[in-house]
Formats: structure tokens, C-alpha cells, sequence
């Protein structure tokens, strides 16, 4: 694995557990898409999860801020807890969930609307803003954070889906950003992105965890290598490894996951 | 990367999940609204499409029902053969009235003999208690048997619109009391002959095959000829609409160049498909008739200005079908040495055939429902013998169903609101036979790729 | 002979053909069909299609030319009698063509290929006989009456003795009017059904919603103009407009709106339901990954996203309530008059053109020709609104495509 260029810096020793998950089991219809997941996911982390096509990683991922709510036929069982509340209770209206747990997408999907009004979307349905001025920060903030704002700030009045692959998709992070979730979803963030495009998204992650825990699902090793410091390998719909990114890469433990690092399976 | 923002928003203070703040609530309270004027939008449309249904089949169904009374009729020779020498020629010559005489008569005698009390019974409430119908009938039997002549019949006898009313519930004994046709008393007694028994209602066959008949016997009007002119439309648009748009969509969708021609048809298409009905009609009555010298109320010019009105509504079904034959198909038939033609004929057009079929009855459904064009070409005309078979009855006059029932609404007698809303049910019930059959075909040939 | 007979003579020689053009490629052939360029079939086919199409066609033209020829009866029977002799003709040279070397397949589908972009032209036609018959017409009308006084003129009283006043105002007002009372209905009621149907329902709900909604499109317009004149024009009348001094008509704007927006519900729902299907689902995560609630969702991102395509929609829907006839004819009244009372009988450009032309009419007196002034008006409104909406729906389908 001599091509792979870890994450330059390691787990923090503190960080807090963010997601508690036991027994997660997810079937569509008939079919079961994951078995039995228990894993932690830590705060102030990049956590990726890795697998080939299918496995179950972002079927996973979109457990965690209800997005399978939205497929009639998705069944969710065992606990989630988001700092220990379980977030499939009864009482947990998903909308209040997904203000905490943001989530960006494979393709890059800005609303036809201007830039500013796709970064004020989640802000405005969320009442975080008093007034104009208050909303223009949120959003130079998030643009900021977002590493967009030189980019747009001249324009922010045009549509959005003018804007170039990897500026609609740090568009994307930005309006994630913007309604100050704790953890923040990554889907193939980069699998529609050319390697420019890439590299930014990526360097932009590796600051976001200094606020956010961030979860992202990718289909190249490299990548996770390069951005995480914890990893999760599925396979099949089973969570076979998890550990430090390190760990995954110089150690697996398991032979699949082995195997799959060095391109046997996938 | 260098705007990176020193400092990103900090998360808010975690709050619990399982609490339910107020602005959430607000949030969902707005979307169970949103939800609400949805279900309240399918109520509405649903609603009205069950109360129009209910109002057409109140009104119209007792149109398939006609009241008989049956009571001996005499057919007396001093009115029918004066002359006493049963020519049949004489007897020709006696008119539709005198038969109303011997229906009066018998009527009469009828309540003389079973000794029905009847306050304020005149005259007229006895010669306006029968059809007029049923005195052309009677003559007709007896121009037919003369030998009847000097006896006793038992035939049952068509009654007046307002006496079957009368039995259906439709002219109560308050509205018989203000209406200048009919009385109180004639009420009563049509009452009383029912208590007595004397009373049939049976199936209306005349409705449906009879023709139109004048103003004042509504209850004998039937839609003979009107099924007859529409059956006949439908015949020309079949055989001129189905053969040009099949053609047309070949063309345009497996052969025709991309050019400015092509580009031509296809908005004309679209464009006619969006075109108001009546101006069809406008186009039907000054080419077809003022130019071309075509007849007035015949299926033949109907049957072109539908075929025109469905084309486009077929050309663009038989686009969608030949469109979902998929490409695969094409390539394995040229693959083998086959040109464009054969490919189209022999593989794509028969894998094609159900939706065309489909879209062809929803076609055929649609030109059966068009009143406006057809009104503009005469077909509103009072027509009383029926067309003669075609080619040559394509252009006699005749009548179209939808038509037909705008010709009944526009009678001053009400009774004819019973029949135009039985007109209605028959049209229905074409229609619905049609999309039935399309469901069915659709069902039967859907292939999937 | 009758044209009938005519056709079916020359349908009968087509058929001789294909037996006789078959039969000689096969002996000349010596009954070994690879010895023929194309299969023995087409050589029939050639010979069918020679004898039968160009006698068609003469008879076609000469059909349509009719009216401009002297002597008809005479010259139909000359019609007849020439169009044998070119499917004679016909037949014979085709068949005198028919050797082993001939390209019949070749030959047979050039002629279809023919016949199929004779047929695409019908389409061309008929539209060009549509702006004909209403030009011609309306150009002869405007000798007769001022367009000044037509297209600007408040008063709408036709008199057969002459004197009439013909403005298209009254009529353009009422039209205009139960139309915007139709949308005011179809709109709000099409939209948020086809937003429940597409954004709520269950499969299950939807597969017995959606057909009982379409069934109100399958209803011919004259059963809606019998329910106007019946059920709803009495209701309105009076439980409404006596009761509160607004009229005694069950013939009003208010009838005929309100039937025609019953009437235009399943046509805004089911192109409302397709545009905002077309929405891609990515944008509807996006922002439910946002937290935002499903409402607000479809208000905020949905619709403005599906916007042009349902502009185009209602535009649709506008052409069809401007044109549509027998609500009006039936509900709408026959008054022509300029007023705000919804409850007042008016009367629409559709209404008059029935009335003009049905019946006993003059084609010389402005009275009957009116009715094409007004059709080509008519025909002006909606194709206007239709290539404008057609034009709004295909940007929109580009964008997502």
C-alpha cells in the first residue's frame, strides 16, 4: 500500500463519541441491505466507510440522519444514539434530526435558486437568522467555511446550477453548513468531481473536522486514506473491520478486509 | 484554498431530539395543512365527478323505462271503416286522430265500468292521458290486420310523457295541478288505474331504437338514429384516421430526415391537437360542404372532421408505442440483411400494435363525445327516418348521440331532460366499453423491456 | 358508376395485379424465386401498387377539384371512367417492367416511403385548410363590416334585416371571464392534487386516485354542458343569486366557470403531475437532508423548480377553457353584455360562433360570416397560448433532461 498517503493527523485521544450504534439492521422490502451494525462514530473525526458496490455503506450512512425515511420500503432496526438519545424514537421528529446531521450528496444537487438563497435555505426553515444582516453572515460564513467564498462572492445573486462541478458541490457543503449541524454527511462526495475539483473538496473536509464530525462513504481507498482517521470496511451488508484509518491500511485484521485494500475484491 | 474561514459556525448547544421544540411544531402543523389541501383538492374532484354522475343517472335512468296502461281497447268500425267494407284503401284515408277517439273511448268505458270516482276528470285529461305515439301505433296494427276491425284488443297502450312521469315520481300531484298539460284529476286516475293494476312498465326498447319523434310526444323519442350516425363516423374515422396516422408516425418516426419539413409536421401536429373543436367544425362546413358540395347532416362529413380532430390524438399515441419498441430490436432485424421497411413492418410496427391499438380506442372515445364541430355541419337537424346502409347512407341525414342530446335540452317540453340524460348513459356507456376494451388490451399485450 | 363502385374496381384490378406480377416473375424465374433480385411477393406488390395508386390518386384530386370543375355529374363519370383506365394502364406497364433483374423491393418501398410522407402531409393540410376556410371568410366579412367596428365595438346585436352591430367585445369579456373563473378553480384544485398524488400518496392510493381523476377527462364536454344546464345552473340560482339579489339566470358566468374548471381539474393535474415528477428526487433530498419538513420541500424547492412547466400547463389549460363550447353554449347564456356580476348571464366568442352558423344561413349577409371573424380569432387566442406553452414546456424538459 506504498501509494496510499495517510491522513497527516491521528485521532484525538478526547474526542467524544457522537453516534452509538447497536445492532443496526436495515431490510428493503424483503431484502436485508445490513446485519447487525455496532459501531462508534467520534466527534471531531473523519470517519470513512469503505466497501465495494452494494455493501451496505451508505445505506449506513443514510440511516444516521433518517434519509431512509423517505423509501417506503426501508425497515430500520436496533439503536441509534446521537449523543445518547435514540434518534429512531418515537418522538423524534427526523425534521429536528437532519438540522443536526447534515448530509451531502453523490451529485452535486443546488436548488434552482440564486447561491445566496440555496446557502439561506436551511438557515430561513430554521429561523437562525433575526434579520437580513444576521442571515448575510450565516451565509458568508458558510460560503466561507466552504472555501467558496472568493469564488462567488461578486455573484451571489446568479443561479446556482451555473456554477462548475466542484463549485456546486462545495455550494452543497456550504448549504449543509449553514444550518450549523454537528455532524455532517458525506455521500461519494467526489465521485461526480474531476481531480481538481477533488483535491479542493477534499482539503475542505480535513478542515471541517475541526468543528464537525464528519461520515463520509467513498469508493476509493485513496481517498479515505487521505482524508480519515477512522475507517469501516463493508462487505456484503456485514461491518467486517472497523478501526484507525492507519490501523485499516498498514494492519487489517481481517482477511476480506485485507483482500479488498489490495484490490483482490471489489 | 486560501479563504478558508478561521473559524466556521460552531454548532449550536446540543438540544434533546426527543423534545419537540416550538418552532417544529409551528413547522408541522403548516405540514399537515399542506397535507390537508391536498386530500381536500382529490375530495373536490372526486366529489364532482360523483355528484355529476349521480345527477346524469337520477335524471335520465327512468328514460329506460316506459309506462303502459292496459286496458281494453274496441276497435269500433264506425271509426276505423266507415264504410264498412274493410278496403284497406278506404281505411288508409282515416287519420291518426280518429285512433285517438278510440283510445279515449276505451278509457272512458274502462273507468265507467270499474267504477272509478275521479273529482273534476274532463275530457282533455282523457285524450292527453295516451301517447300521441300510441294512436299511430294502433292505426298501424290495424292497417296491418284489418280483420281486427269490430273487435276487442288488450294491447298495452303508451301513455302521455306526463302520466309516465306520473308513475316515476317525477310530476307529483302539485306539479300536475299548475302544469297546462295535465291536471290533478288526471293524476288521480292514473293513480287509481295503478292501485287497480292496470299498470305496465317495462323496458324502453323504443329509446333506443326508435327515432327522434316532434315536440309534443317526448315519450316516444328515441336514439335509433342517432346510434345509426354515430356507429357510422365511427366507421370513416376508423378507416381513414387509423391507416394516415399509423403512416404519419412511421414516417416521422422511422424515416423522416431531420429537416425544416419534418420540423413543420411535428409543431403542425402538436399544434391541431391543441386546436378548439369548433373551429374543425368551421373547417368542415366551409370545406366540405360550402366547397366541396358535401350534404349537410351526413355521417360522411362528420366522419371526415373527426378524422381530422383524431388524427393528431393518434399520430401521437402511435409516436409513444413505436418509441418504446427498443432499439435493440431495430438492429438485430438490419443485422440480418433487412432494409428500414421490412424492419419497420415485419418487427417494429407488430411489437408496436398494442399501444397503437390503445390509443386508437381512446381516439375513436374522444371523436364519440364531440358535439360542437358537428352542430356547425347540420347535425343538429330534426331527423326522422333512419340513414340507409352504407356507402350510400354515409350521406343521408342522420344524427350523432352527443348531438342528440343537445337537440333534446333544447325542447320546450322538460320531459325531454329525462331523455337527453338517458342519451347520456347510452354515450356513457359506450365510452366506457371503449376504455375498457384498451384497459384490457393494454393489460393483455404489456411487454416490458 | 358510383365513385363507391369505382374504388372497389380498382381495388379489384390491384388485386389481379399482385397475382399477375407474382406469376410472371415466378416463370420467368422458372420457379426458382433466387433467381429474382428481391422476393417474389414485391413483384406483386409493384405491379398492385402501380394499377391502385396513381387511379387514387386522380380520384382524390378530382374530388377536391370538384367544385371548381362546370358540369359535375358528367364530369364524375368521366372521373370514374379515366381512373380504371390508368389502373389499367397502370397495371400493364408494370407488369410489362416485371424481369428477374428489376429491383421490385426497391421500387415497392420507394413507393410506400411515398405514400407514408403523403400521408405526414395531411397534417400540413388540414391546418392550412383551417386558416383558408377562416381567412377567405373573414376577409369577405370585413368587406361588408368594418374590423375597426368588430375588433373595438361594445355592442353585439346581430338583426338579419340589417342594422346589426357586430363587436367582439362582449363576446372577448364573457369568454375571458368564465375562463378565469375556470382556472380559478382548475388551478388550485389540479395543483395540489397532482402534488399529493406525486409527492404523498401511497402506490396503492394513487393507483386508485389518479384513474378516477382521469375518468373526469374521458367525460365528453357535452355531459358537463347538461350538468351546468340542469344541477348546477338551478343550484346556483337559487341557493345563491336570489337568495343574496344578484340575479335570476341559472344560465351565468358562475355556471359555466365553475363546470369547466370541473372540467380542466384532470388537464392540470396529470401535466402538473408529470412536470413535477420530473423534478429529479436529488433536489428533494437536498433538501430534506437540510431538515426541512416535506412541505416545505415542495413549496420551496419543487414547485419553484417545476415553475415553467406548470406555467405552461395553466397556459394549456387557458387555450382549451377559451375554446371549449358546449359548457358555455349550455351554461353560459346567450346575452352579450359587459358586466362584473358573475352571477348575469354572458355569453362567449364560442356561443355566437353556434349560433351564427347553425340553422338556415345566408353566406352573403355579415351576420352568418361574422361567425368566421370570430373563429379566426378564436384560432389566433389559443394557437398564441399554445405555441407559447408548448414552447415554455420543452425548455423546461430540456433542463432536466
Amino acid at each position: 500500500m506504498d501509494d496510499v498517503r495517510l491522513a497527516e493527523r491521528g485521532v484525538d485521544a478526547d474526542a467524544k463519541v457522537k453516534f452509538e450504534c447497536r445492532g443496526v439492521q436495515v431490510h428493503y422490502g424483503e431484502k436485508q441491505a445490513l446485519k447487525d451494525v455496532d459501531a462508534d462514530i467520534l466527534d471531531r473525526t473523519v470517519t470513512a466507510f469503505i466497501g465495494p458496490s452494494g455493501c451496505g455503506k451508505s445505506t449506513f450512512l443514510r440511516c444516521l440522519n433518517r434519509m431512509n425515511d423517505t423509501v417506503a420500503s426501508a425497515r430500520v432496526d436496533g439503536r441509534i444514539l446521537l449523543e445518547g438519545e435514540d434518534i429512531y424514537d418515537a418522538r423524534v421528529d427526523p425534521v429536528q434530526l437532519r438540522a443536526r446531521v447534515g448530509m451531502v450528496f453523490q451529485k452535486p444537487n443546488p436548488f434552482p435558486k440564486s447561491i445566496y438563497d440555496n446557502v439561506a435555505y436551511g438557515p430561513k426553515i430554521h429561523g437562525m437568522a433575526r434579520n437580513k444582516a444576521e442571515l448575510d453572515e450565516i451565509v458568508e460564513r458558510a460560503l466561507r467555511g466552504a472555501a467558496l467564498w472568493n469564488e462567488v462572492k461578486d455573484r451571489l445573486g446568479e443561479t446556482g446550477t451555473g456554477l462548475s462541478g466542484g463549485q456546486q458541490q462545495r455550494l452543497c457543503i456550504a448549504r449543509a453548513v449553514a444550518t450549523a449541524p454537528e455532524v455532517l454527511l458525506m455521500d461519494e462526495p467526489c465521485s461526480a468531481l474531476d481531480p481538481i475539483a477533488t483535491a479542493q473538496v477534499e482539503e475542505l473536509i480535513d478542515d471541517l473536522r475541526e468543528s464537525y464530525s464528519v461520515v463520509i462513504v467513498t469508493h476509493s481507498m485513496q481517498q479515505a486514506a487521505r482524508v480519515s482517521q477512522r475507517t469501516a470496511f463493508f462487505h456484503l451488508g456485514n461491518l467486517v473491520e472497523y478501526g484507525d484509518t492507519e490501523q485499516i491500511f498498514t494492519n487489517p485484521q481481517d482477511p476480506r478486509t485485507e483482500s479488498y485494500i489490495s484490490g483482490k475484491i471489489g | 484554498m486560501s479563504d478558508v474561514a478561521p473559524t466556521p459556525s460552531r454548532p449550536t448547544p446540543a438540544r434533546s431530539l426527543l423534545v419537540e421544540d416550538a418552532r417544529t411544531r409551528r413547522r408541522n402543523a403548516a405540514e399537515r395543512r399542506f397535507r390537508a389541501y391536498g386530500v381536500i383538492a382529490i375530495a373536490i374532484a372526486v366529489a364532482g365527478l360523483a355528484f355529476l354522475l349521480f345527477t346524469i343517472f337520477r335524471d335520465g335512468s327512468s328514460a329506460f323505462v316506459q309506462t303502459y296502461v292496459k286496458i281494453p281497447v274496441a276497435i269500433e268500425a264506425s271509426v276505423v271503416d266507415p264504410e264498412g267494407n274493410g278496403d284497406p284503401a278506404e281505411m288508409q284515408k282515416i287519420l291518426t286522430m280518429s285512433y285517438g277517439r278510440l283510445l279515449e273511448n276505451a278509457l272512458a268505458r274502462h273507468i265507467a265500468r270499474n267504477d272509478i270516482q275521479i273529482e273534476g276528470l274532463e275530457d282533455a285529461d282523457l285524450s292527453t292521458f295516451f301517447s300521441s305515439q300510441a294512436r299511430a301505433d294502433l292505426r298501424r296494427a290495424v292497417l296491418a290486420d284489418p280483420s281486427l276491425v269490430g273487435t276487442v284488443v288488450e294491447h298495452p297502450v303508451m301513455t302521455s310523457s306526463r302520466v309516465d312521469g306520473m308513475f316515476k315520481g317525477r310530476v307529483s300531484r302539485a306539479s300536475a295541478a299548475i302544469d297546462a298539460k295535465t291536471s290533478a284529476a288526471q293524476y288521480d286516475l292514473a293513480m287509481a288505474l295503478g292501485a287497480r293494476d292496470d299498470v305496465r312498465t317495462t323496458f324502453n326498447w323504443n329509446f333506443i331504437i326508435s327515432t327522434d319523434s316532434s315536440d309534443n310526444r317526448p315519450e316516444a323519442a328515441g336514439l335509433g338514429v342517432a346510434i345509426i350516425g354515430s356507429f357510422y363516423m365511427m366507421l370513416i374515422v376508423l378507416v381513414l384516421a387509423v391507416p394516415i396516422g399509423v403512416a404519419t408516425s412511421i414516417y416521422l418516426e422511422e424515416f423522416a430526415p431531420q429537416n425544416r419539413l419534418t420540423d413543420v409536421i411535428e409543431v403542425n401536429i402538436s399544434n391541431l391537437a391543441a386546436v378548439p373543436s369548433i373551429v374543425f367544425g368551421i373547417l368542415g362546413l366551409a370545406a366540405f360542404i360550402n366547397f366541396m358540395g358535401l350534404p349537410r347532416s351526413a355521417p360522411i362529413v362528420g366522419g371526415l372532421v373527426l378524422t381530422l380532430m383524431t388524427l393528431p390524438t393518434i399520430i401521437i399515441s402511435t409516436r409513444a408505442a413505436l418509441k418504446a419498441v427498443p432499439p435493440s430490436i431495430r438492429e438485430a432485424a438490419l443485422g440480418v440483411g433487412a432494409s428500414r421497411m421490412q424492419m419497420v413492418f415485419h418487427h417494429v410496427l407488430p411489437l408496436a400494435m398494442p399501444g397503437i391499438l390503445t390509443g386508437t380506442i381512446l381516439g375513436l372515445a374522444q371523436a364519440l363525445g364531440e358535439t360542437a364541430p358537428l352542430m356547425l355541419i347540420g347535425m343538429v337537424a330534426f331527423v326522422t327516418t333512419y340513414p340507409a346502409a352504407p356507402p350510400e347512407g354515409f350521406f343521408d341525414p342522420a344524427s350523432a348521440l352527443p348531438v342528440q342530446v343537445f337537440n333534446w335540452t333544447q325542447r320546450a317540453d322538460p320531459a325531454f331532460f329525462e331523455r337527453a340524460s338517458g342519451a347520456i348513459i347510452v354515450l356513457l356507456a359506450f365510452l366506457l366499453a371503449m376504455n375498457l376494451l384498451a384497459i384490457y388490451l393494454r393489460r393483455k399485450f404489456e411487454r416490458r423491456w | 358508376m358510383s365513385p363507391f363502385w369505382t374504388i372497389v374496381a380498382i381495388l379489384a384490378l390491384a388485386a389481379l395485379g399482385y397475382g399477375l406480377g407474382r406469376r410472371r416473375a415466378m416463370s420467368l424465374a422458372q420457379g426458382n424465386p433466387r433467381r429474382l433480385h428481391s422476393r417474389p411477393n414485391y413483384y406483386g406488390w409493384n405491379v398492385a401498387l402501380f394499377a391502385a395508386v396513381p387511379a387514387l390518386l386522380l380520384l382524390v384530386l378530382w374530388a377536391l377539384a370538384l367544385p371548381l370543375l362546370p358540369h359535375g355529374a358528367a364530369s364524375s363519370r368521366a372521373a370514374g371512367i379515366l381512373a380504371i383506365i390508368i389502373a389499367v394502364a397502370g397495371l400493364a406497364v408494370a407488369v410489362r417492367r416485371t424481369t428477374p433483374e428489376f429491383r421490385a423491393r426497391n421500387a415497392v418501398e420507394q413507393m410506400i416511403r411515398g405514400l407514408l410522407i403523403l400521408c405526414s402531409l395531411i397534417a400540413i393540410a388540414t391546418t392550412v385548410g383551417i386558416v383558408l376556410s377562416l381567412v377567405f371568410e373573414s376577409l369577405h366579412f370585413f368587406r361588408l363590416y368594418p374590423w375597426q367596428d368588430f375588433f373595438f365595438g361594445t355592442e353585439w346585436t346581430p338583426r338579419f334585416g340589417g342594422g346589426s352591430r357586430l363587436g367582439i367585445l362582449p363576446l372577448l369579456w364573457g369568454t375571458l371571464y368564465i375562463s378565469f373563473i375556470a382556472l380559478l378553480v382548475a388551478v388550485p384544485v389540479g395543483l395540489y392534487a397532482a402534488i399529493y398524488m406525486s409527492e404523498y400518496a401511497t402506490p396503492r392510493v394513487r393507483s386508485l386516485v389518479k384513474p378516477a381523476i382521469e375518468v373526469l377527462a374521458g367525460i365528453p364536454t357535452i355531459v358537463y354542458g347538461l350538468f351546468a344546464l340542469v344541477t348546477v345552473g338551478p343550484l346556483l340560482r337559487d341557493w345563491i343569486a336570489q337568495p343574496l339579489g344578484l340575479g335570476n339566470s341559472g344560465s351565468s358566468v358562475m355556471t359555466a366557470g365553475l363546470v369547466m374548471g370541473m372540467m380542466l381539474i384532470p388537464f392540470v393535474s396529470s401535466l402538473s403531475d408529470d412536470i413535477i415528477n420530473a423534478v429529479p428526487q436529488t433536489m428533494r433530498d437536498g433538501s430534506l437532508a437540510l431538515g426541512s419538513t416535506h412541505s416545505e420541500t415542495i413549496r420551496q424547492v419543487v414547485i419553484p423548480a417545476a415553475l415553467p412547466g406548470i406555467v405552461g400547463a395553466i397556459l394549456l389549460a387557458a387555450s382549451r377553457a377559451i375554446g371549449e363550447t358546449m359548457i358555455v353554449v349550455m351554461g353560459a347564456g346567450a346575452m352579450a353584455t359587459i358586466s362584473g356580476n358573475p352571477f348575469e348571464a354572458m355569453t362567449t366568442i364560442t356561443v355566437k360562433i353556434v349560433s351564427q352558423l347553425t340553422g338556415d344561413n345566408d353566406f352573403s349577409s355579415p351576420e352568418t360570416l361574422v361567425a368566421f371573424a370570430l373563429g379566426l380569432t378564436l384560432f389566433v387566442i389559443t394557437l398564441g397560448l399554445n405555441i407559447f406553452a408548448l414552447y415554455i414546456v420543452r425548455k423546461y424538459r430540456e433542463q432536466y433532461e
